[in-house]
């Protein structure tokens, strides 16, 4: 990966070391990218199964983690009632940056096939930012480690210099 | 025992306050009973030997606005003597008020805490009546036939903008994109591919 | 009651009020516990329901009679098949609607392999709360196999919608019975070894053994259902009981809590008759596939927009979870009136709060696995 950018042209030297340096540590990133386990309703036993032994997250380097503070994104599987959502909001504040959050299963994109209910939630991305969604109701275990290999290819492309989101701006929309 | 023996016995004890069984014609016949005797009449039937409703399956209500009644509905189930039996209470939809079975089943404290969060039924005698489903700052009932949706909770709001208006958007600067880089138009090159726009 | 809110309850002694979930790795769900602790003594619990609260019964009333099925799915989503069931009786008993031999066979046998795979979720996450992690592993590798046969019968892994009102959806696929009958003879040797694994492993037994004793009396008073009822040692199933579908053609055991390690009642026998009925199960499962009848799937004419006569019914089927009941209001039209579905998990989260006193913290975690309640039950 490492030799894909190795363009030889001569000029800028520091930009150069930064982009290899940007390279190394989004190597290092995307390839321990820890979620918090966040299983509100149907999609979260699909989030269980796929940490099992046969579709394994883990061979991913996606460790699931108890606590918000020790998460790098948050996998948001399920439905996102209003009771709920504030605490949503309350645990993707608690994450430290960089942080990113895949929404999972059609009731977290949209409210799914929940549309006419009352007391639940139009979408994750109502309350927190979302970075990659994943479609399905449930989405099979081969869809989620999909969407976990996108957020892969997100990492591996940001840079240092432009972090793409400042600390306040998380507040999302409301 | 059916439910048309345990009428007869009822009313032998009870009389008026216990309507006779009535249903559609499949399904389930249920007695019809006055709320101010309820509590009573749930002892009987839990303590007769004979009847022994052990185990309340089931309680919850149903709203009929053209009636203006809520029903307070009570399923009853015996284990050593396998029958069953619906009971029914009707309150007044304005101000509904059913004198709370928990005294006689302890299961019947958290079914009362639902049926008050989501229909606004007030169970007097209740030892802690409050919303259980919903937020507690949430306004109105929503199993009622007439309840109407706040619009979102808490500023979160609950509308969604309509796909189909991101989707247009999205394929018109595909095309845009594809009409700014398609090849200058035919007349140069007479065996030119058609542009892709009109795909 | 007065509001509970996180804070020292006394300046002069130890008694703290702390909030447990709903965000909590070893709840089932989004569960919120306020747990009033004296350090490891809980001095009460009470729990808070209602994350999950999805607003189904609601939704049953515009939905139509058929297109509610989707949405029992999720009335249960770890045993689907159950609340499919409930409610295409429901609708049977009110419209008089016949359900073909065979299709009650393949109920019953989606059923069960549903149960097993149900009660593998619950003693794997039971032993995960404990603090043993590889019996959850073994209990999801078996749960995917499973997964996969039910997956070729109905398409779904997870949210099944396999019946109808009038029969079930799809037949058996071409050598699923072969298949299902290879993975009930290694499912039946995986139960040995998952009791030499777990189940009579010494740390587990003390750990659970004589906590959390529910008596018989207290279990029906409180409407406990299914294997909580069975563990305090109340004999009833409905599947035997009040028999509903083709259950009265099977032979099978009702494992009863008989206190092995303890008092009868406490959570090892709640756990260990989760445990048995997987192998009931796995029994039911393989006399149904000898003796299943040929013929239709699914009751002739039963229409696509269907009406049902006013009336109302109750249908009681045994879920994973014990008792479910549905309850359905009709009124004449296309649409049900009111739709109303009894579960075990919310009766079981009543009695949390009594039998929390004194219980250790860790307990309190023993006796939530043990109950094996899920969220979208007890909230829906
Ligand atoms: S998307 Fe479907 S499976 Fe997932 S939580 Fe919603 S209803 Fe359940």
């Amino acid at each position: 990966m490492a030799n894909k950018v190795d363009s030889g042209v001569g000029g800028d030297v520091t930009l150069f070391h930064t982009s290899q340096l940007d390279q190394l540590i989004n190597m290092a990133r995307e390839n321990s990218l820890w979620y918090l386990l966040f299983g509100l309703a149907c999609c979260g036993i699909e989030l269980i199964q796929t940490g099992g032994p046969r579709a394994d997250l883990m061979r991913f380097g996606a460790i699931p983690r108890a606590s918000p503070r020790q998460a790098d994104f948050m996998i948001v599987a399920g439905t996102l009632t209003y009771k709920m959502a504030e605490r949503a909001k309350l645990l993707y504040d608690q994450m430290s940056e960089p942080k990113y959050v895949i929404s999972m299963g059609s009731c977290a994109n949209c409210g799914g096939l929940f549309q006419p209910a009352y007391s639940v939630c139009k979408g994750v991305d109502k309350v927190i930012p979302v970075d990659v969604y994943v479609p399905g109701c449930p989405p099979r275990p081969e869809a989620l480690t999909e969407g976990l290999l996108r957020l892969q290819e997100l990492v591996r492309n940001e840079r240092w210099s432009d972090k793409r989101r400042p600390a306040e701006a998380g507040a999302g929309t409301a | 025992m059916t439910t048309s023996e345990i009428h007869e016995l009822l009313r032998a004890r009870f009389g008026d306050d216990v309507a006779a069984p009535a249903g559609g014609p499949r399904g389930d016949q249920f007695l019809l009973v006055k709320g101010a005797r309820l509590i009573e009449i749930a002892r009987f039937l839990k303590e007769t030997p004979g009847l022994q409703f052990d185990f309340c399956e089931d309680l919850t209500a149903v709203d009929w606005p053209k009636r203006n009644v809520i029903e307070v509905v009570i399923h009853l189930l015996s284990y050593p003597l396998r029958h069953s039996l619906v009971l029914k209470v009707e309150a007044d939809r304005a101000a509904p008020v059913v004198p709370s079975l928990e005294p006689v089943w302890k299961t019947a404290d958290w079914f009362e805490r639902e049926v008050y969060d989501l229909f606004g039924v007030t169970f007097t005698g209740h030892p802690d009546l409050r919303r259980i489903m919903l937020p507690d700052d949430w306004v109105g009932f929503p199993l009622r036939k007439d309840y109407e949706e706040a619009g979102g909770w808490h500023g979160i709001t609950n509308v969604r903008a309509d796909p189909l208006v991101e989707l247009k958007r999205l394929d018109d600067a595909a095309r845009a994109e594809v009409a700014r880089s398609a090849p200058p138009p035919p007349p140069p090159a007479p065996a030119a591919p058609p542009p892709p726009e009109k795909a | 009651m007065e509001k509970l809110i996180l804070r020292r309850v006394d300046q002069n002694n130890e008694e703290m009020i702390l909030n447990f979930g709903p965000q909590h790795p070893s709840t089932h769900g989004v569960i919120n516990f306020i747990v009033q602790t004296d350090g490891e003594v809980i001095t009460r619990a009470v729990p808070d329901v209602g994350y999950l609260h999805r607003s189904l019964e609601k939704i049953g009333e515009s939905t139509g009679w058929h297109g509610y099925m989707p949405y029992t799915d999720r009335i249960d989503y770890v045993a689907a098949m159950f609340p499919n069931e409930g409610y295409a009786t429901a609708v049977e008993r009110l419209t008089g609607i016949e359900v073909p031999r065979r299709a009650q066979y393949l109920r019953a046998i989606s059923g069960e392999l549903c149960r097993i795979a149900s009660h593998l979720i619950s003693v794997g996450t039971m032993a995960m709360d404990i603090g043993a992690f590889t019996p959850m592993l073994h209990g999801v590798r078996e749960r995917e196999t499973i997964n996969d046969l039910i997956e070729a019968l109905c398409g779904a892994r997870l949210t099944y919608n396999y019946h109808r009102i009038g029969g079930v959806a799809f037949d058996l696929p071409e050598g699923w019975r072969d298949r299902t009958l290879a993975f009930l003879d290694h499912f039946d040797r995986f139960l040995v070894e998952f009791d030499r694994l777990i189940t009579f492993n010494e740390i587990y037994i003390r750990r659970l053994a004589n906590v959390a004793v529910i008596p018989g009396p207290m279990a029906v008073d409180y409407g406990l259902v299914g294997p909580n009822l069975r563990g305090s040692g109340v004999d009833w199933d409905v599947r035997r009981d009040l028999p509903y579908g083709a259950y009265s053609d099977f032979e099978f055991s009702i494992p009863v809590g008989q206190g092995m390690f303890g008092t009868v009642g406490d959570s090892f026998d709640r756990y260990f008759c989760r445990v048995r009925e997987m192998g009931e199960s796995s029994k039911i499962v393989r006399q149904a596939l000898e003796k299943l009848p040929d013929g239709e799937i699914m009751a002739p004419k039963v229409q696509r927009n269907l009406k049902v006569e006013a009336g109302e019914a109750l249908s009681r089927v045994e879920s994973a979870r014990g008792e479910m009941a549905f309850y359905v209001v009709a009124d004449g039209t296309n649409k049900a009136y009111r739709i109303r579905a009894r579960t075990g998990s919310f009766t079981a989260m009543g009695i949390i709060e009594p039998l929390s006193r004194g219980l250790m913290v860790a307990d309190l975690v023993a006796l939530i696995a043990s109950l094996d309640v899920v969220a979208p039950e007890i909230d829906r």
